[in-house]
């Protein structure tokens, strides 16, 4: 009896005693919010090595793309705990800072050496600073990310349709340098039977609900002239926003929206666009670069098949590409912000960004872009790279949110609804981003 | 020997429990027992309402919560009425409000007629057609996205079978004619079945007999139908309309999934609105300003037509 109470005993204490030890080793563990994607998996894979590092465990909160803003904003809107640290989106970037969700780093950066300038310079003005172009940095940029494209090589390479393209448009099929070559190729493939099957010719952005229609259309105007405000008078848009050349370039998607998106493609983003291209629907696909491993890999669209390009040039030859991307902060509502500050040292370690870059994630150290092996290491670098080149962003003000809405109502009520014209949809947006900055007593 | 009854009856009545054991009267037990609830009722439904009511006069955001809140008076109403696109989404709502009702009235009142004549295996019919109204919105509308899709959807297949045009051409929910339709379809689809039975209860609630003396005066089936059936049917009938006309008034879900409100605007319903607002502008004072109106509204109108119904019941 004496014996079996011992042992019950012993083995009570012992329990106890392995529990205590694993909530010790669990003590440290991080939280680590981001959207669910491809990249997300590639970083809990480079995270084991931080653990394996620091001992310190990594947990991971990913939530889709579709709920990712609501459900991370309301979780840093209500102070929660629930994230150490956050990959946020580029555009939160200044409401984060205001509100003081974020935990400025220019100190633990000096602190630890860690240098800006080692970054791609339109990364860190998209991710990290805030008020833009100031150096005030909330964020150390993680996921480097732009809209371009791709397009099927095989079916661009096919010796019937290039003599045929050539007849009917007198230049060499092959990827488009500029909007009006975009569009030729788009209306080529339209409704064509290739292997038997009706196909496309373009996957572009037109979702209603997020941010989709908007990061489409400005991937078009503003390399056909679309400016945000007068670079002398900030918050002044009249005839930036609706200036002739945007209105042209408004006009253009909606063309292009009309003549040769797959049919009921209105509501489509980033899942629409790469199920269209993956089922071989479309000849060219408008995406965020980050959905080019996952393209390269698949067996039926990928490897050979697949070519990548950057967005092309407007009438005037210039070129721009709407930015993606976001960076990783701390949060301040956290309780761990030691052992979260050590992850962002270890994550802007070169050889980590190396990895980061070999999983699927795309880097924003120069020393990982910067390497002259780099454009060979992957079929899809050197568009990246080139893309990344000729980045803008969306606003990132505090009030991004109803900025956002209100281009995303503007847009898709004149380019999927066709309701009114282009210059009405400019006019409007003016209108309603003149009344969110009043609000915030800007203007 | 009346006296002595009432002494017995007195005395085998247990004295109440509650005075009993802590001198707590009945009523005082009754508030015991009722108070959880209400204390629930209040803080879910009564203090947020008073509390969007002191948010809607306030230039209030939730995304944030450092910045002073500034007294606005009534600056937010007058917004919202001036609002062009408020209107518009007000008039997409009644646009919804008037077709499903109709639709449902008409096609859940023939339904549950032709119930009531307990044809042989009507039993199995009924259940049939209780089924949409079962699933959840969420099935439903994932389900009806898919039988909308124009390039492998059963719905386009099946027009385009019967009339000829290719499935492409079909766009229900891109299509900003057909969109505002492809929603009024599943709507009706799914809920016909709730005023079918609603007016099933009417139809089997009128005495046989009236319809017994009606056969002797030899009322036609059709002056039968008018002169018995249909008044005598209609305060559940208005019943119905009450019960779907404010569930449409605030339709959210299935708009939600099938179009978003698009394309562009053009299913953009109050709800979708006041979403949009509230949880992704961020507005919230001004979106609470938006919700009291809404709630005015159904309200008003919910009170006006229920004073019709009491004045047809008392017919």
């Amino acid at each position: 009896m004496k014996s079996s109470l011992k042992m019950a005993l012993g083995l009570a204490s012992a329990i106890a005693a392995s529990t205590a030890v694993s909530n010790a080793a669990h003590a440290e563990d991080l939280t680590l919010c981001w959207a669910a994607w491809d990249p997300a998996n590639a970083l809990v894979e480079l995270s084991k090595d931080f653990t394996k590092e620091t001992g310190i465990g990594m947990k991971f909160e990913f939530v889709p793309w579709t709920n990712y803003a609501d459900r991370f904003l309301n979780e840093l809107n209500s102070h929660g705990k629930l994230c150490d640290l956050i990959i946020g989106d580029s555009q939160w970037i200044g409401g984060a800072a205001e509100n003081g969700h974020y935990v400025k780093l220019n100190d633990f950066f000096d602190k630890e050496k860690i240098s800006m300038d080692d970054f791609v310079p339109a990364t860190v003005v998209g991710y990290s600073e805030w008020p833009k172009n100031t150096p005030n940095y909330w964020a150390l940029p993680a996921m480097g990310d732009v809209v371009g494209w791709t397009y099927r090589k095989d079916w661009f390479s096919k010796p019937e349709l290039q003599k045929e393209f050539k007849e009917k448009y007198g230049w060499d099929l092959g990827p488009p340098a500029t909007f009006d070559q975009l569009k030729q190729i788009a209306e080529f493939f339209q409704k064509r039977q290739i292997d038997g099957k009706t196909v496309y010719g373009a996957s572009i952005y037109t979702e209603r609900g997020s941010e989709g229609i908007t990061m489409g259309a400005m991937d078009v105007l503003y390399s056909y002239g679309f400016q945000y405000e007068n670079p002398k008078k900030p918050y002044e848009m009249e005839g930036f926003v609706n200036s002739a050349d945007a209105v042209k370039g408004l006009e253009f998607y909606k063309a292009l929206y009309d003549c040769c998106t797959p049919p009921g493609a209105s509501n489509s983003y980033m899942g629409e666009g790469v199920d269209a291209f993956k089922s071989g629907q479309v000849a060219m696909h408008m995406n965020f670069a980050f959905t080019w491993p996952g393209l390269q890999k698949d067996e039926n669209v990928g490897g050979d098949k697949i070519g990548y390009f950057v967005n092309p040039k407007g009438p005037g030859g210039a070129q721009f590409a709407q930015l993606g991307g976001q960076g990783i902060s701390v949060v301040s509502y956290s309780d761990k912000h030691e052992a979260a500050l050590k992850y962002i040292k270890w994550f802007a370690n070169k050889d980590v960004q190396a990895k980061w870059w070999s999983l699927g994630g795309y880097s924003c150290l120069n020393a990982v872009v910067n390497d002259p092996k780099f454009p060979a290491s992957q079929p899809y670098a050197q568009a990246f790279l080139d893309s990344m080149a000729i980045v803008k962003d969306f606003w990132a003000e505090p009030s991004y949110a109803p900025l956002l809405q209100a281009s995303q109502k503007r847009f898709h009520d004149y380019v999927v609804a066709g309701q009114g014209s282009a210059k009405d949809a400019l006019d409007g947006l003016v209108k309603d981003w003149t009344q969110v900055f009043q609000d915030d007593g800007k203007m | 020997m009346l006296n002595r009854t009432a002494e017995n009856v007195a005395r085998a009545t247990p004295e109440p429990l509650a005075r009993k054991v802590r001198g707590i009267s009945d009523k005082g037990l009754a508030w015991l027992f009722i108070s959880p609830t209400i204390l629930l009722l209040l803080a879910i439904n009564i203090f947020p309402l008073f509390w969007a009511i002191y948010l809607s006069f306030t230039n209030y955001r939730a995304n944030r919560p450092n910045e002073v809140v500034k007294n606005l008076g009534f600056a937010n109403y007058q917004r919202i009425l001036g609002d062009q696109d408020i209107w518009i989404a007000m008039q997409t709502t009644a646009h919804f409000v008037f077709w499903t009702i109709l639709l449902q009235t008409l096609i859940g009142f023939t339904l549950a007629w032709l119930i009531d004549r307990k044809f042989r295996g009507h039993a199995f019919w009924t259940t049939l057609i209780l089924v949409p109204m079962m699933l959840s919105p969420a099935v439903v509308g994932n389900f009806w996205r898919f039988l909308y899709e124009p390039q492998i959807g059963l719905f386009s297949y099946v027009i385009s079978f019967v009339s000829g045009i290719p499935p492409t051409s079909i766009q229900m929910l891109s299509n900003v004619s057909m969109a505002p339709w492809s929603i009024i379809i599943v709507d009706t689809w799914m809920w016909t079945p709730y005023v079918m039975l609603i007016c099933l209860a009417g139809l089997r609630s009128i005495p046989e007999y009236i319809y017994e003396a009606a056969e002797v005066d030899r009322a036609s089936n059709w002056r039968q139908f008018w002169s018995i059936t249909l008044p005598m049917a209609l305060p559940f009938i208005m019943l119905a309309v009450l019960f779907r006309g404010i569930e449409n008034f605030k339709m959210f879900d299935m708009v939600n999934l099938l179009t978003g409100g698009g394309p562009g605007s053009t299913t953009e319903v109050a709800s979708i609105t006041l979403k949009r607002q509230a949880f992704e502008s961020w507005r919230t004072g001004y979106s609470s300003a938006f919700a009291i109106i809404l709630f005015v509204a159904v309200f008003g109108l919910a009170n006006i037509y229920v004073k019709a119904l009491n004045k047809v019941k008392q017919r």
